[in-house]
Parts: C-alpha cells; structure tokens; sequence
C-alpha cells in the first residue's frame, strides 16, 4: 500500500526543503525589557479581584478583562516588532541563591513565547468578555474571574520561563487553577469528581516531567534552556548518555497536560467545567502547555544523539491519539465533551508533528486551532445557554433560532475539518505535508503510520464534526421551551473568533506567505526542521476529496429527517459498543490501577495510623497518666501530710492548752501574779 | 526618816488587795481590792519620791494619774458589774465563766 502511494506523492516532495532558518533578530530594546508585565499584570490582577473584586464596579470581571486586554495588547505589540526586526531576548532576576546554585525568576522573548504570549491574550480576552454574560448571576461569579485570571496568569508564566524549575512553577499554577475551574459547580460531586481527576492525572504524568527536569539538570548542569542547548553544541557526553531518558521524561509530562494518550483521561471529564473554562484550556492555556514544552525543546529533541530517539516515540503517541481519540468522538452525545475529543486528536496532530520534526506545522496548528476551537465551544457555550442542555438529543432545528451562533460554528467546523480557504486547511495540511515529507525521507514503519493515521484523522474530524452540525443545527427542535439567541456580549467574541479562524492560515499558507514561520522560528538555538516552502498540491488532492467524502457520508447517516430511534440503531458493530467504553481505558484506571492501588494503601495506612501513629499519643497519654498517679499519690501522703501533720499537731496543743482556760477570773489573777512574781524573782537572780 | 514604814504599808495594802481580788466572790469588792492594789503603788510611788528628792516631783505626778486612771476604772468596771447584774441577776465572779471553750 505504502509502495503504491510512494510514486503518486513523490512529485510534490520536491517543493519540501530541510534546514536552519536564518535568524536576524534584535534585542528588542525596552518592549522586551518590560515584557514581565505581561506576566505579571494577570497575577496582581488576580490577587486584587479575590481581596477587591467584590466592591469593583463589574464585580471582577473589568479587572480580569483589563489584564487580558493588557496582554493581547502587549503581545500584538511584540509580534509586530518580532516580524520587523526579531527578538531575542531574555530578562532574569535572582531570587535565591543555594550554594553556587542560583535560582532565577526570568522572562524570555523570543518568537515561541510571542506567539504564546500573543495567543492567550486574544484568546483570553474574547474568552472573558464572552465569560461575562455566560457566567451571569452565578454565585462564585467574582471567584471564578481570579482563577481565570490565575488560569492565564499561570500559562503565561509557564510560556516565559527561560529554566525548567520556573516552567514546573508554572505548570503547577496551570494545573491547580485548572482544578479550581473544573470543580467550579463543586455542588455537584460528579464535578468534584472530575477536578480531581484532571489534578490526579497531570500529576502522575508530572512526576515525568520533574523526573526529566531533575536528569536534564544533572547531565546539563543547568536548569536554563540557554545553558542547556549550549552545552549540546559543545558537545556533552552525559547528556547524550541519559538525554534519552531525559527526553522521555519530559514528555510523558507533556502527555499529561497535552492529554496525550495514555493520560487524556481527564480532558473529556473536564467538561464538567463552565464552557467559558473549556474554551480558554483547550485553546491557549493548559493543552498547549505539553506542545509548548516540546516545541521549547525542540532543537533537544531533534539532534539524533540527544532526544533524537524521543521524538519517534512522540510521534507513534502523537499518531496513536489523534486517530483513536477521535473515534471517541464519534460517539458522544454530549457536544462538549464531543468538542473535547476532538481537541485530543488535534493535539495528537500537534504533538506528531513535533515528533516528525515538523516545528512550525506543529505550531502553526496549535496557533489555528486555539482560535477555532475556542470559537467551536463559546459557540457551543451559546447553544447550551439557548437550551439549558448539554446533549445534542435535546438539540436539533437550531439554525433558526440562533442564528449569530449557527454560523460561527459553521466557520469554527469548517477551519476544523480543514476546508480551503480557512485556518485548520493551512495548518493541519502542513501537519500532514510534514510527515509525509519525513516517511519518504525516512521510510520507516512509523513515519507511514503517522502519514495514514493523520489523513484517517482528517476522515473523522469531518465525520463526527458533520454529525454535530446535523444534529444540533439541523431537524426538528427537540428540547423544552423556546431557544434564544445570546446577548451581544456573547456573540460578538463569537464573530472576532470567526474571522480568526477564517484569517489566519493566509498567514502561513505554503508558498505564498510565510509570515507565521518567520515569527516562530525567532529563536536563540537554531532550528532545524522540517518545512514546507511551496503547497502540497499532491496532499491536498488526496485530503480535501476525503474531508468533502467524510462529511458527505456523516451528514447522509445522521441526516435531520430521521428519528432518534433511527439514529440510535447506526453502530457499527464491536467498533461502537469499545467507543462508548472509551476503549475501557477509564475503567482500567479505575478498577486495575486506582482501586486496587487504593484498597491496599488505605488497610496499610489504616494499619500505621492504629499501630504506630496512635501508638506514641497512647504512650504519651499512658506516660502521662502514671505521672499524674505518681504526682497525686506524692501530693496526698507527701505535701498533705506535712500540712495535715501541722494541724493536728497545732490541733492537740490548742487542746491540751485550752485545759487552762477555766473561766474563773480569779484563777487568771492568781496565775498572772505568780507570772509577775517570776519574773520579779528571775530579774532579781540575774 | 526611813523608807521602810512606807514600803511595809505599801505591801500590806497590796497583799490585802490582792486577797481580796483572789477571794472575794462579788464583782463589786474585786474591783474594791483592785483599789486598794492601786492606794499601795500610790503609797510607794510617793514614798520613793519624797526618799528620793526628785526635784520635779515625777513619782506625785504619776500617783495622781494613777489616781484618776482608777477613778476611770472604777467607773467603767461598775457600769459593767452592773449591767452584768440586770442581765443575770448576780455579780458572783465565779459564774462568769459563759466565754469559757
């Protein structure tokens, strides 16, 4: 199979080149200097709308707005400048000192951090505006702007960190903010559930990540990056002993909050989150992190004898999640958590082209689908605010009713599924044009794999997205009462996040612009990669033709006029009942790992908390007691005794006394005058 | 002259009073006795003073104060004596022994 594609495709290989980009950049004089602003704004803000947020006129929601309008500002600003002239640079404080170890808070700024810092600030801001009507009236409504804000704050620290050790800071902030987010409604237990479970799983990938870090440091002698990508040009033999495993590390963190299979368990569960959350994390913040961190990395991972041998398998994952994990989506009825697969394929696409060397594709389509993806859940967002519902069986007919929120989500499927001329055709077309550039230059196994799962990927995306659109948009209204459009607040990020998602693939699209490419690839340590100078007319002759064939058939199966009981009865057969067990990989966890994990951990710590917890209060109570009994029995016989002793002998003195006082006043005469005459007589003697 | 007249008046006046304080049943004559006590040191006071010829006179001053101290006496152990007497109809030393443990 592969031998009969090799000759069709190998004629648009030519317009593939390999190599460094040359890098011209400044320093980017004071806009680079004052950069940590960008970080740091969204962080006092948080803290100013816990302490202030209440008594500020729009309750919080003007600050946090504020910040992210600030960023996006900033981040534009930067961006602009990056495509003029570059920038390169890198800004440190020292904040602790152990030894000769020094510990610094620092900020970079260079083309990967731009674009992020670009991407949450305009994501961010359209996502908070859209947040103040979604969230309207609800009880924790100031509480939910400071995580938010903490939310971004925590990935742009994340995105500037020039060293590992301020990168897990801001990794930790993600995760903990993003547990806040999820358990939002912690009312209900099942949310609780799934904040948990989104905190549990990024935390047993993190251990990965601190595992690597710790290993990177060692063998490199650094936490920095800078340090790091030094010593591999100097050559480092350590490294390239344990880079290896260095690498692994690494990126099984990165598999966790990039929900990369096997740990994209907890992404869909997140769901449980307020729409506004799942919009913000499955765009710029949170998922991206893992894409970040690899793309950071990059150059690591890419010379052979360092993390080269990482990068196969973060292709297979990459490859592995984004066919399987969308499959999942095929079955869901819930549109977020349908959305919410979707999101795990597309970054399995992201995280296979970092793995096939594929930089700029890899990021690009983090970049384009951050703006469609956001776009797909505030509009979805919208359509669960009309119906009260998050299942698409309550759904259907719904064009009519909203019709601001039917067409952006029409735009927002359209750059999903990769139609011309919108976002998703550029990128995930570059992804695709990637690795098969690297399965012919490198015919393995996995190469053509990753080549035959990314356009099987791009079958199903249109697939489950037709099914969506149809189900949601199309038919007989199915829900309760009358739907409603949005307020204005609401549609109108809908309407910016649309022309984003419509605009800008023109930015990279291959041969004719190549602006996005320039701007990433502004980096101190040169990249070599992988890309693509002219279009891959051959590729886009085969995907294009698969994505109209795709939602073709998805709009034919679940075409409006059939019932729900019509619906139901399509399953393909073994295929469907494993995707509505999610493969079983949920319940593995939970009754192969967690329960069993847990039974053993809780009689075990049942038993130390009886036998040797409880064993040293028992002994200081015990010690305590006989002390007490010694100290009683002293102060009865020892102290009262002296004291008794005392008063019973006071006691028969006064009573052998008292014998004397008789009463008769001429007794005591007689003995005072024989007194008087003693004395007179002892006087008289001496 | 001698001083030993005076000095053998002043105890036997004090042994008479002191007698009497010891063995007279009524109230009344104790205090009688204790007067005569009283008279003896008087006796002797102004005997040693005359014997003496102290110049100011001291020993005459304190027998007169002692003469108005009994007088003070005198009054207020009658008052007592008496009310004793309305309230227990007797004035007999002897069973004036109510404050006895």
């Amino acid at each position: 199979m592969f031998a009969s594609l090799t000759p069709m495709l190998a004629g648009f290989a030519l317009f593939a080149e390999e190599g460094e980009h040359e890098v011209h950049a400044g320093d980017g004089g004071w806009l680079a200097e004052w950069a940590w602003m960008i970080v740091v704004v969204p962080l006092v803000i948080t803290f100013l709308i816990v302490f202030f947020g209440k008594r500020s006129p729009w309750k919080g929601w003007g600050m946090a707005t504020f910040g992210m309008a600030f960023v996006a500002v900033y981040g534009a600003v930067l961006a602009w400048v990056n495509l003029d002239e570059g920038i390169l640079y890198e800004g440190a404080i020292e904040i602790g000192r152990i030894g000769s170890f020094t510990l610094e808070w620092g900020w970079v700024v260079d083309g990967l951090s731009i674009m992020m810092y670009f991407l949450v600030g305009v994501v961010g801001f359209l996502v908070f505006v859209y947040a103040n009507g979604y969230m309207k009236g609800d009880v924790r409504y100031t509480w939910f702007f400071a995580s938010f804000s903490l939310f971004a704050g925590g990935m742009l620290v994340l995105v500037s960190a020039p060293n590992l050790i301020q990168l897990i800071v801001g990794w930790e902030l993600v995760g903990v903010s993003s547990y806040l987010l999820i358990a939002h409604y912690w009312e209900d237990f099942d949310n609780v559930d799934a904040g948990n479970k989104a905190f549990m799983v990024n935390k047993v990938a993190d251990t990965g990540l601190f595992i690597g870090a710790i290993i990177m440091a060692l063998s490199a002698g650094s936490f920095k990056f800078s340090e790091i990508f030094e010593t591999m040009v100097g050559g480092n033999s350590t490294l390239a002993q344990f880079g290896f495993w260095a690498g692994l590390a690494l990126f099984i963190g990165a598999m966790g909050k990039s929900a990369q299979f096997p740990f994209h368990v907890w992404l869909p569960d997140a769901m449980a989150g307020p729409t506004p959350v799942s919009a913000l994390m499955h765009a710029a913040t949170m998922v991206t992190a893992g894409i970040y961190l690899v793309a950071r990395l990059f150059p690591f991972y890419q010379l052979p004898e360092y993390g080269g041998d990482v990068s196969m398998i973060i292709t297979i994952i990459g490859a592995i999640t984004l066919f399987f994990m969308g499959l999942l989506a095929l079955v869901q009825n819930d549109i977020k958590k349908l959305l919410a697969y979707s999101t795990v394929s597309q970054l399995g696409y992201m995280m296979a082209a970092m793995g096939v060397g594929a930089y700029t594709a890899g990021l690009f389509h983090l970049f384009t689908h951050a703006f469609f993806k956001s776009l797909l859940f505030l509009a979805a967002g919208s359509v669960i605010h009309a119906v009260h519902s998050n299942n698409m069986s309550d759904m259907g007919g719904l064009r009519k009713y909203v019709p601001a929120t039917f067409w952006t989500f029409m735009i927002g499927t359209a750059a999903l599924v990769g139609l011309f001329p919108f976002a998703g055709f550029w990128s995930k077309d570059e992804i695709i044009a990637s690795a098969y550039y690297n399965a012919s230059e490198d015919p393995t196994a996995a190469a053509w794999f990753m080549v035959v799962l990314s356009i099987a990927g791009a079958f199903i995306t249109a697939f489950y997205m037709a099914r969506a659109v149809s189900l949601t948009f199309f038919g007989k209204y199915q829900g309760h009462g009358e739907p409603h459009e949005s307020p204005k607040i609401m549609t109108v990020p809908l309407i910016a996040l649309a022309a984003f998602a419509a605009g800008t693939g023109l930015l990279n699209a291959p041969g004719l612009t190549h602006v996005f490419t320039d701007w990433v690839t502004v980096r101190a340590f040169p990249i070599m990669e992988h890309h693509f100078e002219a279009p891959s007319w051959g590729l886009i002759a085969i995907v294009t033709p698969v994505v109209l064939i795709a939602l073709a058939i998805g709009f034919y199966l679940y075409r409006p006029k059939q019932t729900q009981a019509e619906r139901d009865e399509f399953s393909i057969p073994v295929l469907y009942p494993l995707l509505e067990q999610k493969y079983y990989i949920d319940d593995f966890y939970m009754d192969g790992i967690v329960r069993p994990t847990m039974g053993p951990i809780a009689d075990g710590t049942l038993w130390i908390d009886e036998n040797v917890v409880d064993a040293v209060p028992n002994l200081v109570a015990g010690g305590a007691k006989h002390t007490a009994d010694a100290v009683n029995t002293f102060d009865q016989r020892g102290v009262d005794g002296v004291f008794n002793m005392l008063s019973a002998a006071t006691g028969a003195t006064g009573g052998f006394l008292r014998k004397a006082f008789t009463g008769r006043v001429q007794q005591y005469a007689a003995i005072s005058f024989a007194g008087v005459v003693i004395l007179a007589l002892l006087f008289m003697i001496f | 002259m001698t001083i030993v007249q005076f000095v053998l008046l002043g105890a036997a006046l004090f042994s008479i009073g002191l007698y009497g304080v010891l063995t007279r049943k009524n109230a009344i004559l104790v205090l009688a006795s204790v007067e005569v006590m009283l008279a003896a040191v008087n006796v002797n006071l102004v005997a040693f003073d005359v014997y003496l010829g102290d110049t100011s006179s001291a020993g005459q001053v304190m027998a007169l104060f002692i003469i108005a101290l009994a007088a003070a006496e005198v009054g207020i152990g009658i008052a007592i004596v008496l009310m004793i007497f309305r309230n227990r109809r007797t004035a007999d030393v002897d069973d004036l022994d109510v404050m006895r443990y």
